[in-house]
């Protein structure tokens, strides 16, 4: 009896551990959840495994294509892609670096989060590599880009492929009314010819409209900078009332009402891209980039019937804007030599003669480094826009865009991490604009109150 | 062995008054065991839901009086109430709260008057009836950002767009949808989307219609529209308050045409979208946690009255 007693206990003991360690296996496949996707960690053996997170971008597709000729000549490193879309890889990247995840051994990185990252310490200072590594050629990087990526000397990231920004226009639209576009135009004149040639058939210009810092405010800032105004002045104070800010985004939206697209709301890049390439559109203002889509015979209506001056100024001698899609390395990364390695040899001069031979040379990335304009093939190839692109981002000046001087680096953005959510609730108050539901100076007065505090926190 | 072990006991429990208390006393060690086991095993599914449902919240709570921007790493403090007061004085939240009132409400209320006028013609027999019904349900099964990117593209296109092209067959001039009227974009998508849902709820309202009542109201001579107002209707009024509850559930997460379409401009700014924009643009993770502690809040408020109501309706209903 006492024995059958105990043996049922130690029975119901043994079943309460099992149930206990029912809970923790619960607890412990909880916690693989939350970490699965992410797998930072080295192979076994000698291999390393690097993990790259990316935007799905057309020139990272091609990167990943090729990754297998990177692992030819360095057998012992792995790469896996992860590739997103633009919003989510900002989010998953800002998390993992800002939460010190360590997912991540490469990140892709804008041009706008490198210099705050960099403060932040969360990326790894690529001065010593770029040193050490005589081949590299880091002086060949475009230095306007080079400087956009530099916080106090110190280069956090470097450039995949970078954009400016300049005028496209669709040459038989001008030509049947007679019109010629300056190489240098000013936004009077293109405005003036927008008005002239826009009808029923076709709208005069498209100019980005949808809100987001990084949709509307990619353009009218430039356009606010070359009109003499600025977010802020040398002492971080908001100047979002100042009457230049308020002449630019009127002089936009006006120009948008006028003769530009009919749902402004609607029209960011791609959707601009998609008209212009119709023929629907007389002129286009926006990234350089899009010229490799608009001369694609399979992509576009009008290849080989634009024309690329320029970006329109007013006060300033260029008003092109800056961006680049980078590379960079976490702090957090435990193989930060072995990701040194597929950073450079994917930002190297031999990368952009590896994808002319693989993939065809209008698909190089552009924008990052001056050799690669000096490539006969490549100038062939991408020959409508090429010198044009090369000129621009060789001309803008991310110290100073606008008529005054700013206590940042970089131009179409303000390098604080406030930025993103001021220019994002400002662009949804220009909407209201564009709408008609409220006026330009209501719209920015409340963007100064934003403004204001956002300066007060780098005051600190 | 257990199981077995334990009924007899409780049959002769039931027996005696009153059975809580005696109950305790009555327990053999053996039954004793046997409770405890049956709690032991009990407490895994517990303890994974209270883990899974009552953590998180807590730590958003815990979140909320912190003020911390996930790019400001340095500058993460305690600020008790602050977030609070931010958020109840700058504004967005009660404008948010109102454009999620207005859209919710329209797009149910529409919603809810098409699904009846297509219940009603499904619920008769025709040739097709069940091609007529899968086609009619299919808004409902898509996704909603697939569905978004239609109107977006095809239908609302202010340059190539269906509804444009549509109106100009009758004189009206292109209309710029997401620009001009954002409101009743984001109601169009969604009541295009939800009607199918309180069709489906309405279409079994009406089958469970006994058609002996509908034969005695023809016999005494009422038409169509006297049998839908005086019978109809009354026997469909709790399967319209059922779709109307379901329906605003849904619908208070709606996000997607609004992220996709109108991007949150002329009052389209609903509570998730704000919360969105507080968390990933503002990237203020405390801000954005207080809005999600009073979303929580204000949903329960909600769901509580609505449901009270709602259970005291189908008592008084069940009573008659």
């Amino acid at each position: 009896m006492t024995k059958g007693n105990e043996m049922t206990k130690s029975n119901l003991r043994g079943r309460r551990w099992l149930s206990l360690a029912a809970v923790a296996s619960a607890g412990v496949m909880l916690a693989g959840c939350s970490g699965a996707g992410g797998g930072a960690g080295g192979g076994g053996g000698d291999t390393v495994t690097l993990t790259l997170a990316t935007v799905n971008n057309p020139q990272m597709k091609d990167m990943e294509q090729l990754k297998g000729k990177f692992e030819e000549s360095h057998p012992d490193i792995k790469v896996k892609f992860i590739q997103m879309e633009e919003n989510d890889l900002r989010d998953a990247v800002t998390k993992d670096v800002a939460t010190k995840g360590g997912q991540y051994d490469i990140v892709t990185v804008g041009s706008y989060e490198v210099p705050i990252w960099g403060q932040n310490d969360w990326l790894t200072n690529l001065n010593d590599y770029t040193t050490q590594d005589s081949e590299y050629d880091v002086d060949d990087i475009l230095p306007p880009v080079r400087q956009a990526l530099t916080v106090d000397d110190s280069l956090y990231a470097v450039p995949f492929y970078g954009e400016s920004s300049f005028l496209m226009y669709n040459k038989e639209i001008l030509a049947d009314a007679g019109l010629e576009v300056p190489e240098h135009p000013t936004w009077q004149q293109v405005a003036d010819m927008a008005r002239e040639v826009n009808n029923d058939d076709h709208a005069g210009i498209c100019l980005r409209g949808k809100p987001g810092w990084g949709e509307l405010f990619a353009p009218l800032t430039t356009v606010v900078q070359t009109f003499g105004g600025n977010w802020f002045d040398d002492d971080w104070n908001a100047t979002v009332d100042s009457p230049e800010f308020t002449e630019a985004v009127k002089f936009y939206t006006d120009l948008v009402a006028d003769a530009g697209e009919s749902d402004p709301v609607s029209f960011g890049f791609t959707e601009c891209l998609n008209l212009f390439s119709q023929g629907k559109a007389a002129f286009w203002y926006d990234a350089t980039s899009a010229a490799g889509s608009l001369e694609s015979e399979d992509l576009s209506e009008v290849a080989g019937n634009v024309g690329y001056v320029h970006a329109p100024t007013v006060e300033t001698e260029e008003s092109g804007w800056l961006w680049s899609w980078n590379l960079a390395i976490p702090e957090t990364s435990k193989q930060k030599d072995a990701a040194w390695e597929f950073v450079s040899w994917a930002t190297s001069k031999d990368y952009m003669t590896l994808v002319g031979n693989e993939l065809g040379w209008s698909r190089v990335p552009p924008g990052s480094r001056a050799s690669t304009y000096e490539i006969p093939e490549y100038q062939e190839a991408a020959g409508a826009f090429a010198d044009i692109t090369k000129d621009v981002m060789l001309a803008v000046n991310p110290e100073q865009p606008g008529v005054n001087p700013q206590p940042w680096v970089g131009i179409q953005y303000v390098t604080i991490p406030e930025f993103q959510d001021l220019g994002n609730q400002v662009s949804q108050k220009i909407a209201d604009v564009f709408a008609g539901r409220s006026s330009v100076e209501e719209a920015l007065s409340a963007g100064q109150d934003l403004a204001e505090k956002a300066g007060a926190a780098q005051k600190e | 062995m257990t199981a077995t072990a334990i009924r007899p006991g409780r049959v002769e429990n039931d027996g005696e008054a009153p059975p809580r208390r005696k109950v305790k006393h009555a327990l053999t060690r053996r039954e004793r065991k046997g409770l405890r086991l049956a709690r032991a095993l009990v407490w895994p599914a517990l303890a994974a839901a209270i883990i899974i449902t009552q953590i998180p919240f807590l730590v958003t709570i815990y979140y909320s009086f912190q003020e911390w921007n996930l790019l400001r790493p340095g500058d993460q403090k305690f600020v008790w109430f602050d977030n609070y007061a931010t958020v109840l004085t700058n504004g967005a939240f009660l404008s948010s709260l109102l454009a999620t009132v207005v859209i919710v409400g329209v797009s149910v209320l529409v919603s809810l008057v098409f699904g009846m006028v297509l219940a009603l013609l499904l619920d008769r027999k025709f040739v097709g009836q069940g091609l007529a019904r899968t086609l009619l349900i299919t808004p409902f099964l898509m996704m909603p950002a697939a569905a978004s990117l239609i109107f977006k593209w095809s239908m609302l296109d202010s340059n190539v767009g269906m509804v444009n092209w549509a109106l100009g067959f009758i004189g009206i001039d292109p209309v710029a949808w997401n620009t001009d009227v954002p409101i009743l974009t984001i109601i169009m998508v969604l009541t295009w989307q939800y009607t199918p849902f309180m069709m489906l709820i309405l279409l079994a309202g009406l089958q469970s219609q006994p058609s002996d009542v509908l034969e005695a109201a023809s016999v005494d001579g009422a038409g169509p529209i006297r049998t839908f107002f005086s019978m109809t209707l009354p026997h469909m009024r709790q399967y319209m308050e059922l779709s109307i509850l379901l329906g605003t559930i849904l619908l208070l997460q709606v996000f997607d045409p609004i992220a996709i379409m109108t991007r949150g401009t002329g009052g389209t700014k609903t509570l998730s979208y704000l919360l969105y924009e507080r968390a990933f643009v503002g990237l203020e993770i405390g801000e954005a946690a207080a809005y999600g502690v009073l979303t929580v809040i204000l949903t329960i408020i909600v769901a509580m009255v609505a449901l009270r109501s709602l259970f005291k309706i189908f008592t008084t209903e069940g009573m008659r």
